[in-house]
């Protein structure tokens, strides 16, 4: 079984400032630590699962950014990945949603035929959930969104414990299929120690817009629909704001004040 | 200029789910203004009375598509029927609810038209937008409002060059409102079983399990909300005493939940839920823009916070510095004496 991951270095949002923005709306990412997304290490998780049930299988991490998002490839080297690749380019810069999946897409079909795809189903930096959709449109694959379990896999289906609005189901798709994974699903597992040590020198491949069959027009700001028209930094309109001590009388007073006004 | 069209959601019950009558309302605002007609688009089984119910917000048209293989949501029979009713109709706006369903229907549907979409929505207004390089200008344009990274800035995203302008927006954001309850409408079937083909039927769904919803704190009218700041789990217990207290209930920030001090289902902001109580009582909450998205519509705000600058401090009525675990219980103490 030829299982895919699909997985992106994100700036760590907890430690984000207001300087972590250019000027044209897009995202600073140099001046930013760090993280491989967390729901893309749970995909990876469930990807290798496969495998472990699957024997044979192998598990292909691709990523989109700079050249130093190869640091999660390594990474899920580390962890059990068989192989991988970053696709980075200036031709993919500025790209929404709609020009990632694209570019994403065309990086897969160049792997030839693959059983199954498993990303995050958003990323920390923009929680958006929309990319892992859009890859499974263009490759004209059925989508499992949302998964939370990995039930049952084999060479022709596989089943899918996922999260709705109030509750959750059971799904079977047949494969070759896309799956979005949710933080409710297991932990990645640890790097081997036996695998740091093979793998800590080896070069993470680097492929281009040259390497995969693209339209340029596709790819990047050009292929990208939707426009940053205003950044503003929020300046919050001032009320009318009373500062209390925290002492007796005050909240004494404040309270009953709530009390008199019904709010309490 | 072409219409606005709704995605309608259907309930367990099969009825109209309020995320989608949101976005009806909304929907009618936009559709007055750029004088066009709402759609909206109900995907389902025996969903008549559903569509009808849909006249009262405003909607002009619904488009329905009736068929078993509709029932309960799936990706594929819906992507396929909605798809390609877009492509025929060509609306200028369409609108999803960013719910399990929305979001996992509008952006394979916008792969397909290779339009944009914007997911989580704060704002939806009609504006014109110049294009800073050609210097070209496009009226009537959707301006999609969003909090975006970080939690300093938000974002105001355009489409100007594809249509439709596609957008999702949480539950809770956008107020129902019925429009005008003898507003009549027109019922327009789509033949769902010429539609629908074998392949539409890749997934199958084997069972479900639907809860009874633990916690919902959307309508609470008194709500005691802990940041990160609140320092652990066992901490915000006293924010379930306070709450008990005064007979509201525990809200959260995403710090909060992450940190797991509480259930993801009180998570308040762009990612969780839109409050709009009487009183906000926000406890070691610094403020992120995306947090203030869910709750700067309370109608009174209490913040309690070590840091006399905390950005929450600018859109709270009272102030009160100070370690919110001290705090509190002087304020449960205040109340009960004024309560006798």
């Amino acid at each position: 079984m030829k299982i895919v991951v699909l997985a992106k270095q994100v700036p760590d949002t907890h430690n984000v400032t207001a300087d972590a923005m250019n000027a044209d709306g897009t995202v600073n990412r140099a001046a930013l630590p760090t993280v491989f997304n967390p729901e893309d290490l749970q995909a990876l998780e469930m990807a290798l699962t496969v495998k472990d049930q699957m024997p044979g299988s192998t598990v292909t991490v691709i990523t989109m950014g700079p050249p130093r998002a190869a640091e999660i490839v390594k990474d899920a080297r580390f962890r059990g990945a068989d192989d991988g690749f970053v696709l980075s380019d200036m031709r993919f810069a500025g790209a929404d949603t709609l020009a990632t999946s694209y570019a994403i897409s065309q990086a897969v079909a160049s792997l030839g035929s693959v059983d199954l795809i498993f990303c995050g189903r958003q990323a920390i930096d923009g929680d958006t959930a929309q990319v892992g959709p859009q890859v499974a449109e263009k490759l004209e694959l059925p989508q499992i969104t949302y998964a939370e379990e990995l039930v049952a896999v084999s060479d022709k289906a596989i089943t899918i414990r996922r999260r709705l609005e109030h509750g959750t189901e059971q799904v079977q798709a047949q494969l070759p299929a896309l799956v979005t994974v949710t933080s409710a699903a297991p932990e990645c597992r640890y790097p081997h120690a036996h695998r740091l040590l093979r793998y800590a020198k080896e070069e993470v491949p680097v492929r281009t817009a040259d390497d995969i069959s693209v339209d340029i027009e596709r790819l990047g700001m050009k292929g990208s629909p939707t426009k940053v028209k205003k950044i503003e930094n929020v300046v919050l309109a001032h009320k009318e704001s009373v500062t209390l001590d925290a002492t007796a009388e005050a909240l004494d007073e404040l309270s009953r004040g709530l009390i008199e006004e019904h709010i309490l | 200029m072409n219409n606005v069209l709704v995605y309608c959601e259907l309930t367990e019950a099969n009825q109209i789910a309020d995320i989608s009558l949101e976005l009806c309302t909304k929907g009618r605002q936009l559709a007055t203004r750029l004088g066009v007609r709402l759609q909206a688009v109900v995907a389902g089984h025996q969903v008549d009375a559903a569509a009808r119910s849909l006249f009262p917000y405003g909607v002009d048209d619904v488009f329905v598509a009736d068929d078993a293989r509709l029932s309960p949501y799936r990706t594929l029979p819906h992507f396929h029927i909605v798809g390609k009713l877009i492509q025929e109709q060509e609306p200028d706006i369409v609108l999803f609810g960013a719910s399990s369903v929305g979001r996992d229907l509008a952006p394979r549907i916008a792969s397909f038209l290779r339009c944009g979409l914007t997911a989580d929505c704060t704002a939806l207004e009609i504006g014109s937008h110049t294009d800073a390089k050609t210097g070209k200008q496009y009226d009537n344009t959707l301006m999609q409002i969003r909090p975006a990274f970080g939690g300093n800035i938000v974002a105001t995203i355009v489409t100007p060059e594809t249509r439709p302008q596609m957008a999702t927006v949480r539950e809770g954001v956008m107020k129902k409102e019925v429009f005008d309850p003898a507003h009549k409408g027109n019922i327009i079937g789509l033949p769902a079983d010429k539609i629908l083909t074998p392949a539409d039927e890749a997934v199958r769904i084997l069972s479900r399990e639907i809860e009874e919803q633990r916690i919902n704190i959307k309508n609470a009218p008194i709500i005691v909300a802990g940041g990160y700041g609140m320092g652990s789990k066992e901490n915000f217990q006293l924010l379930h005493d306070f709450a008990r207290l005064i007979g509201g209930s525990v809200g959260a920030t995403r710090a909060a939940v992450d940190a797991g001090f509480c259930e993801g289902e009180r998570q308040i902001g762009q990612t969780g839920v839109t409050v709009r109580p009487k009183l906000y009582i926000a406890c070691g909450i610094s403020g992120a823009v995306q947090h203030r998205a869910g709750m700067d519509q309370s109608a009174k705000i209490i913040s309690i916070n070590t840091d006399p600058d905390a950005p929450i401090n600018a859109i709270a009525d009272y102030t009160i510095v100070g370690d919110a675990m001290t705090v509190i219980p002087m304020f449960m103490n205040a109340y009960k004496n004024n309560l006798k």
